[in-house]
């Protein structure tokens, strides 16, 4: 058997948290709320784990022999300098809060501006993919609520014109009601299987 | 009354996948629907592995602690049947993530899928990347992996946003097969324009399955099946119901 002591805890965490969920007994959610509480301590050593695991790629990217990757060299020093500062002054400083979204909206303005063009092109480019039938009716439903929303046709004084906006601004919110059951439904076995340890993501 | 309810559905649910499980066990041949996508897929794995490419798994940025972590242990489980396919590779797969917790999730799977096919020589934690832990910082940070690593099949597996359209367009720039398959609305429709092969919905779930990943994933996968004709007949039962009242006027529950 693969793992049985990682297992046998999976089992008891996710048993105690299930039952709890279901039955509303002081101690279940007692349990159930320290060891989430638990959790989240563990999350958080994990991302800095992670964040020390990202510094350690780029810093052999670094001094790698052969095809050396000098942009590593500037997440290196932006890690360094972050983490001292932060440290340094605290998060909560406005200073450094300040400072960090100075720097980090624009990059991800910039980026989202560039998805936006992205995303045209991929809408250009999609009758060529051969998506069929769906990619056509794909294509119209963009058009269709690009129209609609960008406020061209003047809806307010048309009940007809504006009932009609109405009922097709429903039928997305049908069609993500079935993907969302779907995806539930998916959600439920996958969690099903990880507690029935069929599916088990550590090795032990 | 919706406690008991849920209760009992989550319990048949899991007898049904251990009983379909242990039935799958004795009786070989698969009677899964054919998905164009993970077909390609497969034969792009084993292109990949010929020519000496690397296999790049996505995992997204899901918290294992959010109510979108399935689409993450998905993830991980197609990462593994992944790592085992392609173990002759000289190129091993990489994974990246958006979470930390998905991060070390990763490289112990693929520890634990090495392990399993007596090759632990071949693990490098450094394959198992967390790339960023914002939306745009983790594509910005994967996005590099496709260009510099020798990469020619790219699984986008589990919970994203629309900037994972950037890393699709990249992909297809440097003529990299891409399967994409989220859990998330917004990821979907971008994935359909921009990703090679895009899953739609629930499809994300059969990725295990149809790559042969064990009879559990199978099981659980007519499981799904189960339930959601059980859902379609009851939302079918209560539409009808809500209609003879509307119609008859009279309240029937």
């Amino acid at each position: 058997m693969r793992a049985p002591v990682a297992y046998a805890i999976a089992l008891i965490a996710g048993g105690i948290t299930l039952l709890g969920y279901f039955f509303s007994i002081p101690i279940l959610d007692d349990l159930r709320t320290r060891m989430l509480g638990w959790a989240v301590i563990l999350v958080g050593i994990a991302t800095l784990v992670g964040s020390l695991n990202l510094v350690g790629v780029h810093w052999r990217k670094l001094t790698a022999k052969k095809g050396r990757d000098l942009y590593s060299l500037f997440f290196l020093v932006a890690f360094i300098v972050t983490l001292g500062s932060g440290l340094w002054l605290t998060p909560m400083d406005t200073n450094f809060q300040q400072v960090v979204t100075s720097i980090q909206l624009p990059v991800e303005t910039s980026l989202l501006a560039l998805l936006a063009i992205t995303l045209t092109v991929a809408c250009f480019r999609l009758p060529r993919r051969g998506r069929g039938w769906m990619g056509v009716i794909f294509i119209i439903s963009v058009l269709v609520f690009l129209i609609l929303d960008s406020g061209i046709i003047p809806l307010s004084g048309n009940s007809i014109l504006s009932d009609a906006s109405a009922t097709i601004h429903r039928l997305p919110t049908a069609g993500a009601r079935g993907i969302l059951l779907g995806i539930a439904l998916g959600s439920l076995t996958t969690g099903l299987r990880i507690f029935l340890g069929t599916d088990r993501p550590y090795s032990g | 009354m919706d406690n008991l309810i849920g209760l009992i559905i989550v319990l048949v649910s899991a007898g049904l996948i251990a009983i379909f499980t242990l039935l799958r066990r004795k009786i070989p041949g698969s009677d899964l629907r054919t998905i164009p996508a993970i077909q390609r897929l497969r034969r792009a794995v084993g292109l990949a592995v010929e020519d000496g490419k690397r296999l790049h798994v996505s995992l997204g940025r899901s918290n294992i602690l959010s109510p979108t972590n399935a689409s993450a242990f998905v993830g991980l489980a197609s990462l593994e049947r992944l790592a085992q396919l392609s173990r002759i590779s000289d190129r091993p797969p990489l994974a990246t993530s958006g979470d930390g917790v998905l991060s070390l999730l990763s490289q112990d799977t693929l520890r634990g899928a090495y392990r399993l096919g007596n090759s632990l020589e071949q693990y490098d934690p450094d394959r198992g990347r967390f790339s960023g832990p914002t939306p745009f910082s983790y594509i910005a940070g994967a996005m590099p992996v496709i260009a510099r690593e020798q990469v020619s099949t790219t699984l986008l597996i589990g919970n994203f946003g629309p900037e994972a359209a950037l890393f699709c367009d990249l992909a297809a720039q440097n003529q990299s097969f891409t399967l994409a398959a989220s859990d998330s609305l917004p990821a979907q429709a971008v994935l359909y324009a921009t990703a090679q092969e895009p899953l739609i919905g629930e499809e994300i779930f059969a990725v295990p399955a149809y790559l042969k990943a064990g009879a559990a994933q199978s099981a659980s996968l007519r499981v799904q099946d189960i339930l959601r004709w059980g859902l379609i007949a009851f939302l079918l039962f209560a539409f009808i119901i809500k209609l003879i009242e509307v119609l008859l006027g009279v309240k029937l529950l």
